[in-house]
């Protein structure tokens, strides 16, 4: 396609749909795409996610298909995580290291197959996907573009999926992938989110896309299903405490500066990384760091007041400069004031005294807030029904 | 006060193995000259090492063989100028066979319808061999070569070391420390003409000093003998530098090894065995085996596996990690580094079996043991480059010659000759491949080979010819390079094979490399063997 | 008579700038220009009428910042216009693009390799971190790694520390980069032989290397050392064409009291009592000052204008010996409309940036091969731009000025001098090459203006012809610039000084060498304290 310049903001699937939903509609690109920001309200886009169903246009996630008799194998050699032990029809959170062992990026891992892989991430890895297949029998394709995505999420997702005439979609368990009739075409659906709720993802044919949009808003209209705009998502995203590459930590290939990447252990991953599988890339560096320990430590932060903390140094006992907050809002759901941050590593005995230097706008003067903070366990929200199988109606 | 903990443990100072499980201390794939060079100085201290070599012989490259019933020769590489004294001296080389039929040839600049060109192999004599022809250069080249001399002897004294790491630890700041003393020493003015010259081409430099482009030609010969470059191209002073480097630490000239290459090897061979080595032949390793993130052994062609408690390879980074290992066991930036080695030979091996001793025009007849040379002018060699960039073979090429038969009576019937030519550039990514054009290339060479000896077609036997396809099939090594890995600049040192993996030792616990991709590599030389043992050695056994 | 503190000989851009750096420091400056313009290769010449010429350099990207800000020179009104893209026309009838635009560059590239068109991120990354090292030693003397002088082993101790601040890994990465082959760069990165040929005319433009040559990735590195307005390599117009950086110092340097004269033409650098006096003039005047420096090329600096027996013998060697080889040519081309290249789009927007038509690494080799055997290249490397799609001062509305700078040009042909005839058939050659890609280009031409290294050593004053003044290989980088041991602007007569891209850091209109050069000049006066 020569002419490709002539768009440079590439439509999504859901497109026209996504252009007509909201009153007051503000737009960001996402991946080379078009995508909308805020529909309407993002107190509003935000409150349908905790409180009915929303719908959220995740189309322009980076998918690969990783296929072929060695699939497992080369995984396992990706990734830090043993994918031996991700069972077919289930989906795992992964992250995949360069030889530093800082993270090049973290996604979903899908085994549709026993050799089929989809892997979905935010960057796009082509390169290094490729080069780590020298020596297995694998086959890598990019299919963003063939393969359209929808997050269907919230308290009352799992009955507009049910009214939507998706059958047993409610014994679905989380992180479990499966085929689904609609339409008599194949739509796969993954209970699997970004936002620490009850909710799905919606993997289909582009062609399903406008249909599967309008259905859906059929089946929610009593449930006041949502579309809801990056802005919101980033919101519930921060309440269950998931990381945001670019935002809470530089993918080691984009980092210019080599000691801005950060390790799995750094990000609290721990719990992704297997030694026990054999060589995974980053492997050696990882045993060594562990070792002699981590630079960094990426934590949960509960801080006092109301104001969000974005962007905010963190102090011990006010003066020495310990951290960095790389996410911060209010949470209305859970009415406290949250903050994920990177604070230097091997000073736990500090974080009993942990302040975070927060700069507030009021009417054009700056007024400078000392907040004490606390670490906190991440998700900072997590209810029940985000794991509850069969997952409740409403 | 305690000793500092990094400092390099010493050789010989092992406690003796004990082998109860049954296992080899060490397993060594390859019976190259570096292969045996680390075997045996492993065994030295105390190491049970077996030499698995995929050949019916030992040598890898460094091989004897019959061109046809009753001529032998060189196969590959004919002369060795680089060769160790330690390890001829450490290993008792002469004691085990090594014998020398000749030692510091001079050099013969062949050209078309002039006369030779003699270039003495000693600096100081450079000068009077070549007064009667070009009295000016006479004057300068031993001038030029003292200074370059000077340069290479410091180049010289960074073989026998691991190559720093730049970021490592005391030991390292230790070793590039007095590299800074040693160019410091050099005095300002010399420090500033090497800092100037170490990255230009010897092309140059040479038109700068000298007026006779025959002699030219003939000097930068050996700049880019076995490299991927043209005496046009930048960095190839360095590669001069380095082989005059080599020749000034073996302290002669280009020799020639009685009985040919293999006789070098077979000796190597006994001195090691004489120290418990352990070789094999016909034993072609397969695998390297890996287990618990460390090389437990090898596996062979049969199928049998050899459990080690370290691994030492000969052969070639990419054939070593990509092929034996697999690039699974490490991780994709240095897969993609090993990838990115220049490994595309430029160097075939002409073997001839002779009637009788050919006719060189205008050549003496007590001359013709010289090493003779066919690169009339920096432009024939230049030009015979540019078809090796686009994958072509060159039109004239270049050539390094030997008649080892008249050093060595055993190499052919009494009478009769074998000659031995390195020609360059043979680029192993011939458009077209080797096997359509190894006849075509072999006429270019006898053609070429005629224009300075006539009858040298009447009086061949037999010819081989051995292309860097047929380097790679025969000897395993990727791309037929002659030093496994491009030798040049950018590639030296704490750089050569790639950085990281400069200091002999793979990320693999367990793991290592010898051959001549390492540190200094390049030519018959076996130090990256002893260095590469030191390394083993460093090492604690599990 | 009257007297000045400086002379400087040259109103190049470099002379310019280390002229109105003295002069702001309160200095008494002159400069003498032996053309009738000021500018050097820095010129806005209107040869056909309505058309303005950038006939020597014509795209802005180096030029250090910082000396904009200090002279104020958007203040005398000098314009960069940053434009888009860059194009290869390929042999099969398509093209390749690049955009600024992240999105709109992947995909372009996709279409001819997928995995190029992601591996492109990894490569500018890696020339953003060698930049990051290379950028703070610009605007600065080299240190001389000989030396003792507490200056000099600071700076080697600042250059020691910034090496380490990369890290090991990315150290060795440096260390090869000064020493490898473009080719074997791009290797490392990209699959696609058109994308490789794409990205690798930096590494020949005015070098007498081809992308094979090791040495060659410095040449690139050097063309992405620059920026506009903070965007990382990114290249510009200067509107009004490259004489308007020229205008705007010459400009600047009256309005700091310093004076310029044209059509004087230094004949000799006068020396007496063994340091430099002042200068006599081609028609036997004399002009004195406390400090001479000169704007010329290392060879005509001390070959033309110095008594060789009042140099050491082996400085004068090493000027005789070095490498200012001839390898570039240009055409500056009116046309009567806008050429139509089938390829691409006509509503294209990288056709507002430089266009080739070499879409391999192998054609750039065989390029450099013609020259190295004394012919201009045959299948030529062409940079060519259309300046007025977006700079509306430089041809009348609805036609055109085409630049279009040359690659490889010997400075002499094997067959002997250049000549009008040879001169004309090295166009033609261009021309024919340019033809292929845009069936009406040759008809549209109203008049072409050729240069050959010939011309432009003698309007220029450009030894051989070369744009940088000296190769840009390693044996001529930093300390060893232009002469080992004579890299810190100084030569060896006191008072007389260097200021030309044959010093640290080199060519391309960057303005560094010149201003280095005013503040060690300025030091020597002790009146670095009123430095600017």
């Amino acid at each position: 396609m020569k002419e490709h310049y002539r768009t440079p903001l590439l439509a999504t699937p859901f497109h026209t749909r996504t252009q007509a939903a909201g009153r007051a509609r503000v737009l960001s690109r996402w991946a080379g795409y078009s995508t909308v920001a805020v529909y309407t309200d993002v107190r509003l886009e935000y409150a349908a996610v905790r409180n009915q169903a929303s719908v959220f246009d995740l189309s322009p996630m980076i998918k690969y298909r990783i296929e072929g008799p060695d699939a497992v194998g080369y995984l396992n050699r990706l990734v830090t995580r043993d994918v031996d032990k991700l069972a077919v029809g289930r989906v795992g959170y992964v992250v995949w290291c360069d030889d530093r062992g800082h993270v090049l990026d973290d996604g979903t891992l899908f085994r549709l197959e026993g050799q089929r892989f989809r892997l979905c991430a935010q960057d796009r890895h082509l390169p290094w996907l490729l080069d780590s297949a020298l020596g297995f029998d694998v086959d890598i394709e990019e299919e963003s573009e063939a393969v359209a995505a929808l997050a269907v999420q919230g308290p009352s997702s799992c009955a507009v999926l049910r009214r939507l005439g998706l059958k047993h979609i409610e014994t679905l368990r989380p992180f479990a992938v499966a085929e689904f009739a609609y339409r008599d075409r194949a739509l796969t659906v993954s209970r699997t989110g970004f936002t620490g709720d009850l909710g799905y993802e919606l993997w289909l044919a582009p062609s399903l896309a406008e249909p599967l949009w309008d259905d859906l808003m059929a089946a929610g209209q009593h449930m006041h299903i949502t579309p809801i705009g990056s802005q919101a998502l980033n919101l519930v995203r921060i309440e269950a405490g998931f990381l945001m590459p670019h935002v809470d930590f530089m993918p080691a290939a984009a980092a210019v500066r080599r000691t801005r990447g950060r390790s799995p252990f750094e990000l609290g991953l721990a719990r992704l990384v297997d030694f026990d599988k054999g060589h995974f890339n980053g492997r050696r560096a990882l045993l060594e760091e562990r070792r002699i320990g981590s630079r960094y430590r990426v934590v949960g932060l509960d801080i006092e007041g109301n104001k969000p903390a974005r962007d905010a140094w963190i102090y011990y006992a006010r003066r020495k400069r310990v951290g960095v907050v790389t996410s911060a809002m209010w949470s209305p759901t859970c009415k406290r004031n949250l903050a994920i941050a990177t604070l230097e590593a091997g000073r736990e005995s500090m974080w009993t005294d942990l302040w975070a230097e927060i700069f507030v706008n009021k009417e054009l003067k700056w007024e400078r807030i000392m907040a004490r903070c606390r670490v906190v366990e991440r998700p900072f929200y997590d209810p029940p029904r985000r794991t509850q199988t069969p997952a409740p109606d409403c | 006060m305690s000793a500092p903990a990094s400092r390099p443990r010493e050789v010989g100072h092992e406690a003796a193995p004990t082998v109860a499980d049954g296992r080899y201390d060490v397993a060594v794939i390859g019976a190259g000259h570096n292969g045996l060079a680390c075997a045996a100085t492993l065994a030295r201290s105390g190491r049970r090492v077996v030499v698995l070599e995929a050949a019916a012989q030992v040598g890898g490259a460094a091989v004897t063989g019959e061109i046809i019933p009753g001529f032998r020769v060189s196969r590959c590489a004919h002369l060795v100028d680089a060769l160790a004294p330690a390890l001829v001296r450490e290993l008792e080389l002469e004691r085990h066979g090594l014998r020398f039929a000749v030692r510091g040839l001079d050099t013969l600049a062949l050209a078309p319808g002039a006369p030779p060109l003699r270039i003495a192999a000693e600096a100081q004599r450079a000068g009077p061999a070549l007064h009667a022809q070009c009295p000016a250069d006479a004057r300068a080249l031993p001038q030029l070569l003292a200074r370059l001399e000077r340069f290479a002897g410091i180049i010289a004294t960074l073989f026998d070391e691991t190559p720093p790491r730049i970021g490592g630890d005391n030991a390292d700041r230790l070793r590039l420390a007095r590299l800074g003393w040693r160019l410091r020493r050099l005095g300002r003015a010399e420090l500033r003409e090497l800092l100037r010259i170490v990255g230009t081409n010897v092309a140059d430099l040479l038109e700068e000093h000298l007026e006779s482009d025959l002699l030219r030609g003939a000097l930068a010969f050996d700049a880019v003998l076995g490299a991927r470059l043209g005496p046009r191209s930048p960095n190839s002073l360095f590669t001069w530098l380095y082989r005059l480097a080599g020749r000034r630490r073996a302290g002669v000239g280009p020799s020639v090894i009685e009985g040919g290459m293999g006789a070098l090897s077979e000796a190597l061979a006994r001195a090691a065995q004489a120290r418990g080595v352990e070789i094999r032949t016909g034993a072609a390793v397969s695998a390297i085996t890996v287990s618990d993130d460390r090389a437990s052994g090898v596996r062979l062609a049969s199928g049998e596996h050899i459990a080690a408690r370290q691994v030492v390879s000969n052969a070639d980074i990419k054939r070593t990690m990509h092929g034996l290992l697999g690039s699974a066991h490490i991780d994709t930036a240095l897969v993609r580094r090993i990838g990115s080695v220049p490994t595309r030979g430029q160097t075939a091996k002409l073997n001839l079996a002779l009637d009788a001793l050919p006719t060189f025009a205008g050549v003496d007849p007590a001359d013709m043991g010289g090493r003779l040379v066919i690169a009339p002018g920096i432009d024939y060699l230049e030009s015979a480059f540019d078809h090796a960039k686009y994958g072509e073979y060159s039109q004239a090429p270049a050539m390094e010659i030997t008649i080892p038969s008249l050093h060595d009576a055993t190499l052919a019937p009494p009478g009769r000759h074998v000659l031995s030519a390195l020609v360059q550039y043979a680029p192993a990514d011939l458009g077209g491949g080797w096997d359509a054009a190894r006849d075509a290339f072999e006429a270019r060479i006898m053609a070429t080979l005629a224009a300075c000896a006539p009858d040298i077609e009447a009086k061949t036997l037999a010819t081989e010819l051995l292309t860097p396809l047929d380097i790679e099939r025969e000897f395993l090594i990727s791309g037929g390079h002659w030093h496994h890995a491009e030798l040049g600049l950018e590639r030296f040192l704490m750089l050569r094979p790639i950085a990281g993996m400069a200091q002999y030792a793979t990320p693999v616990p367990g793991l290592f490399l010898c051959g001549a991709d390492c540190h200094p590599g390049g030519g018959i030389m076996g130090v990256a063997g002893i260095n590469a043992a030191r390394r083993v050695l460093a090492e604690r056994l599990p | 008579m009257k007297s000045y503190d400086v002379i400087v000989i040259g109103a190049g851009h470099n002379g310019l700038v280390a002229a109105c750096y003295l002069a702001r420091a309160g200095l008494r400056v002159l400069v003498l220009e032996r053309n009738d313009h000021a500018g050097g290769a820095a010129v806005s010449r209107e040869l056909h009428p309505g058309f303005t010429y950038s006939n020597c350099s014509y795209v802005c990207s180096l030029f250090r910042p910082e000396i904009f800000r200090t002279l104020e020179l958007p203040r005398h009104g000098l314009q960069i216009i940053p434009f888009e893209g860059s194009i290869t026309l390929t042999r099969d009838g398509d093209y390749i693009a690049s955009y600024s635009d992240h999105d709109a560059n992947r995909r372009e590239w996709a279409r001819f390799s997928r995995r190029d068109a992601e591996a492109y991120d990894e490569f500018r990354a890696e020339m953003v971190r060698q930049c990051r090292f290379i950028k703070p030693l610009l605007m600065r003397p080299p240190p001389d790694p000989t030396s003792f002088k507490p200056r000099d082993l600071r700076g080697l101790w600042e250059i020691g520390r910034a090496l380490w601040d990369l890290g090991e890994a990315q150290l060795y990465d440096t260390l090869r980069l000064y020493t490898m082959s473009c080719a074997e760069l791009l290797d490392q990165y990209f699959e696609s032989d058109v994308i490789k040929g794409h990205k690798a005319g930096s590494s020949i433009i005015g070098t007498a290397l081809g992308p094979y040559s090791p040495g060659s990735a410095y040449v690139m590195l050097h063309h992405y050392m620059g920026e506009v307005d903070g965007t990382f390599s990114a290249w510009g117009f200067a509107r009004g064409g490259m004489g308007a950086v020229s205008r705007a110092l010459v400009d600047a340097l009256a309005a700091n009291g310093g004076e310029i004269r044209l059509q004087a033409d230094v004949r000799d650098v006068v020396v007496e009592g063994e340091a430099a006096v002042g200068v006599a003039l081609a028609d036997g005047e004399e002009i004195r000052a406390r400090r001479v420096v000169s704007n010329l090329d290392v060879k005509r600096t001390f070959l033309g204008l110095v008594d060789p027996k009042l140099l050491p013998a082996e400085f004068v060697r090493r000027v005789r010996h070095f490498k200012i080889r001839g390898s570039s040519g240009k055409l500056n081309i009116a046309l009567e409309g806008l050429p139509d290249f089938p390829a691409i789009p006509a509503d294209c927007p990288a056709l507002t940036g430089d266009m080739h038509v070499t879409d391999s690494m192998e054609r750039l080799e065989r390029a450099y091969d013609d020259w190295k055997r004394g012919r201009w290249s045959q299948d030529p490397y062409v940079d060519m731009l259309i300046p007025s799609l977006i700079d509306p001062t430089l041809a009348p509305p609805g036609k055109h000025m085409m630049t279009v700078f040359v690659q490889y040009v010997p400075p002499r042909l094997a067959s002997g001098e250049w000549d009008a005839a040879s001169r004309d058939a090295f166009g033609q050659t261009v021309i024919d090459a340019i033809a292929r890609h845009s069936p009406n280009f040759e008809e549209l031409i109203a008049h072409v203006e050729v240069r050959t290294p010939r011309e432009l050593e003698a309007e220029v004053g450009l030894t051989e012809g070369n744009i940088f003044q000296g190769e840009l290989t390693l044996d001529q980088l930093l300390f060893n610039r232009p002469v080992p041991g004579y890299a810190q602007y100084r030569s060896p007569i006191p008072g007389l000084y260097m200021c030309g891209s044959s010093t640290h850091p080199g060519g391309g209109v960057m303005g560094a060498p010149g201003a280095n050069a005013a503040r060690e000049v300025l030091r020597d006066l002790r009146r670095l304290g009123r430095a600017p």
